[in-house]
C-alpha cells in the first residue's frame, strides 16, 4: 500500500496550486482543494495512475459549513484501490450563491445516483450529469433540506428550541 | 450475455405499451416503482423511481446525541439491523478512540454473522418463491424465527435491535442464549443443506436463474457495487479480508465467488456465505474469551443501575450521557463493514458537538440499484422480477 506521503508528493507536484490545506485523520490522508472546479482533474489523474488507481468511488456526499463566507458549500469524495486498499478522500468547496461542480459521472457511472442524491438534498449543480433531478424528495420541493438553515422541528413551532433539543 | 435478450432496433414496428411496475406491487416485496415501456414479454426500459419511504435519516442524526442514532441505523437493512447497529457503533468507537475488549468483539462476530445468515436467507428463499417454488421459502424462514429469538435475548427485540452500546454490549449473553445457540449450531447445517437441495439443482430453478440478469465484472465496479452482488460476478472483494475489523483477521474463512454475475450466480454465493458465516459464528463461539462485555469508557459506556442510584458520580455519567454530553473529540472518519447487501459506510463529522455535524451513511442497496435498469433491459418481464429479488434490494436501505 503507498503512504501518505508518497502520495501527497505526488499531488502535489501535478496539482500543487490547487490543494489549500491537507491532513491525515483517522489514518486517511484528507485533501482540501482550493475552492473552483478542480476535483473532476484531480480524480480523473488519481484514477488514471498507474501506481495509485483510486478507480473505485467508495461514497460522495455534500457538505454545508454557513458560516464558511465564499466557500459554504462543498462535496466530498471519497475514492479507493480495491486490490491496495489504499483510500483518500478529497474535499472541494464553493460559494452557495454559485453552487456549481463538475460532474464526476464521466469517470464513475456510480455517481449518477449519488450526484442526484446530494442535488436534491444540498441544491449542488453538478455540471454534465445526464439527468439532473431530484431523487428522494417530490419533484416539486421548493427548498434543500440537508441544508443547515431548515431546521429539523416544524419552523412553526416556538417551544422546541434547537439549543434544548440537539443542535 | 442473457440468453433472453433480443435485438433492439431503433425503426421497431410492433405496439410499444407503458406498464407502471409498482410503487407497491405483491412481486417486488417492497416499494420500488418502474416504469417499464415493454414490448409483449420484452422489457425495452425502464425508469425507476424511488424514495417512498425516505425518512431523512442524515437529517435526523444532526438533532440527536451519539448513542440516539443507533435506532435509526435499524431500519436501514432492516433484514440484518444488528450488521447496522454494530457497523456505526464501530465508527463511533473510531472517531472516539475507544478500544473495545477481545471479547465484546468476538460477540460482535457472532451477532453480525448471525444477522448475515438471517440476511440470505431471506434473499434466497425470495428468489426460491420468485421462481415459484414455495416450499423452500416455508420452510427455512423457522430458522430465521430462531434467529430473532437470540436476537431478542441479547438486545430485547427482534427486528429493530438496537443491539450493543458505545464500548460493547449492555450485557453478557444470558443462560437461555447459550441453549438456543446451541441448539442453532447442532440444527441449523442439516436443515439448511435439506433447503439447498430444494433448489441448487433443481433443473426447473436453474433454467429459470442462469443467464437472469447478468452483469459483468467491470460494469459490476463502474456502477458501485460491493458484497455478494459484486461478488457474483468474480471479483473477490470482501472488507472483512481487505480491511478486518472487530477481530475478524482471527478466523479462517472462504470468500466465495461466482462467475458470470447472474441471478444463479447471486443465489449461490449467498447460499455459500451462509456456510461461511455459520463456520465463522461457530468459531468464534467456542473461542470467546472471558473478560468484560464493555469497554471501560464510563464517558460513553453506562454505570450499573444499582450504582446511579447509590453513588455521586454514577449519576453523574448517567445524566451526562443521556442528555448526550459526551467528550466526542473533533475529526472526522469513515467506517465501513460488509454488511448483507455490501459495503455499508458511515461517514461521520464531528464538531465536538452533542450529535454529529454531518453524518453520511453508505448504503450499498442504493448505489447498484442503478445498474437495475440496464440488467433488465431486453429481458422478460419475469427475469425482471428475478433480478430485483436475487439483488437483495431492500427499500428501508435504498431510501433511508
Amino acid at each position: 500500500m503507498p503512504n501518505h506521503e508518497e502520495v501527497l508528493k505526488e499531488l502535489n507536484a501535478q496539482f500543487g496550486d490547487k490543494i489549500q490545506c491537507y491532513k491525515v485523520d483517522n489514518d486517511t490522508l484528507i485533501i482540501d482543494l482550493e475552492s473552483g472546479d478542480h476535483a473532476y482533474n484531480v480524480l480523473n489523474y488519481l484514477q488514471n495512475d498507474s501506481i495509485l488507481k483510486l478507480n473505485f468511488l467508495t461514497t460522495l456526499c455534500g457538505l454545508h459549513f454557513p458560516d464558511h463566507s465564499g466557500a459554504e458549500l462543498g462535496v466530498m469524495y471519497q475514492v479507493k484501490n480495491l486490490v491496495t486498499g489504499y483510500s483518500l478522500r478529497l474535499k472541494s468547496y464553493f460559494p452557495i450563491a454559485h453552487p456549481k461542480i463538475k460532474s464526476v459521472t464521466s469517470l464513475f457511472p456510480s455517481a449518477n445516483w449519488m450526484e442526484r442524491q446530494e442535488y436534491d438534498f444540498f441544491g449542488i449543480e453538478f455540471e454534465g450529469h445526464p439527468d439532473l433531478r431530484r431523487i428522494l424528495n417530490v419533484d416539486d420541493m421548493d427548498y434543500f433540506p440537508m441544508r443547515k438553515e431548515y431546521r429539523l422541528e416544524d419552523a412553526t413551532r416556538d417551544d422546541k428550541e434547537d439549543k434544548y433539543f440537539g443542535r | 450475455m442473457n440468453k433472453s435478450q433480443v435485438e433492439i432496433s431503433d425503426n421497431f414496428d410492433g405496439e410499444i405499451a407503458t406498464l407502471n411496475l409498482g410503487p407497491t406491487h405483491p412481486a417486488t416485496h417492497g416499494i420500488f416503482q418502474n416504469v417499464l415501456k415493454v414490448d409483449g414479454e420484452r422489457i425495452l426500459s425502464s425508469e425507476p423511481t424511488i424514495g417512498y419511504i425516505h425518512r431523512a435519516f442524515e437529517k435526523i442524526a444532526e438533532h440527536r446525541a451519539y448513542y440516539q442514532i443507533t435506532t435509526l441505523t435499524d431500519r436501514l437493512n432492516y433484514c440484518s439491523s444488528p450488521i447496522n447497529n454494530i457497523g456505526y457503533l464501530m465508527a463511533v468507537e473510531k472517531l472516539a478512540k475507544i478500544k473495545v475488549p477481545k471479547k465484546v468483539d468476538y460477540m460482535r462476530i457472532i451477532m453480525m454473522e448471525m444477522a448475515r445468515i438471517a440476511d440470505h436467507i431471506i434473499c434466497d428463499s425470495v428468489i426460491g418463491v420468485d421462481t415459484g417454488a414455495l416450499t423452500g421459502f416455508t420452510y427455512i424462514w423457522q430458522w430465521r424465527e430462531k434467529i430473532y429469538d437470540m436476537y431478542e435475548e441479547v438486545a430485547g427485540a427482534r427486528l429493530t435491535t438496537n443491539m450493543g452500546r458505545i464500548g460493547g454490549f449492555e450485557r453478557d449473553f444470558s443462560p437461555r442464549f447459550h441453549v438456543l445457540f446451541k441448539e442453532f449450531i447442532r440444527d441449523f447445517p442439516a436443515a439448511f443443506e435439506e433447503f439447498n437441495s430444494l433448489l441448487e439443482r433443481n433443473r426447473i430453478f436453474m433454467d429459470r436463474c442462469i443467464g437472469a440478469g447478468p452483469i459483468s465484472a467491470e460494469q459490476a465496479l463502474a456502477y458501485g457495487f460491493t458484497g455478494p452482488n459484486l461478488r457474483a460476478t468474480g471479483v473477490d472483494y470482501d472488507i472483512r479480508i481487505a480491511q478486518p475489523y472487530s477481530s475478524y483477521e482471527d478466523f479462517d474463512f472462504t470468500v466465495p465467488v461466482g462467475v458470470n454475475g447472474d441471478t444463479y450466480d447471486r443465489f449461490t454465493v449467498r447460499q455459500e456465505e451462509i456456510r461461511q458465516s455459520f463456520k465463522l459464528m461457530k468459531d468464534a463461539y467456542e473461542n470467546l474469551p472471558e473478560g468484560k462485555t464493555h469497554a471501560d469508557v464510563p464517558d460513553f459506556f453506562l454505570p450499573p443501575k444499582q450504582d446511579v442510584y447509590s453513588k455521586m458520580e454514577q449519576l453523574i455519567y448517567q445524566f451526562k450521557i443521556i442528555m448526550g454530553e459526551v467528550p466526542m473529540p473533533k475529526g472526522e472518519v469513515y467506517f465501513a463493514v460488509e454488511g448483507g447487501n455490501g459495503e455499508l459506510g458511515f461517514y461521520i463529522q464531528s464538531d465536538g458537538g452533542r450529535s454529529p455535524y454531518r453524518l453520511h451513511f453508505r448504503r450499498p442497496c442504493f448505489i447498484y440499484y442503478q445498474a437495475y435498469p440496464e440488467m433488465i433491459k431486453g429481458s422478460v418481464l419475469s427475469d425482471a422480477i428475478l433480478t430485483m429479488s436475487s439483488m437483495n434490494v431492500i427499500a428501508g436501505e435504498l431510501d433511508a
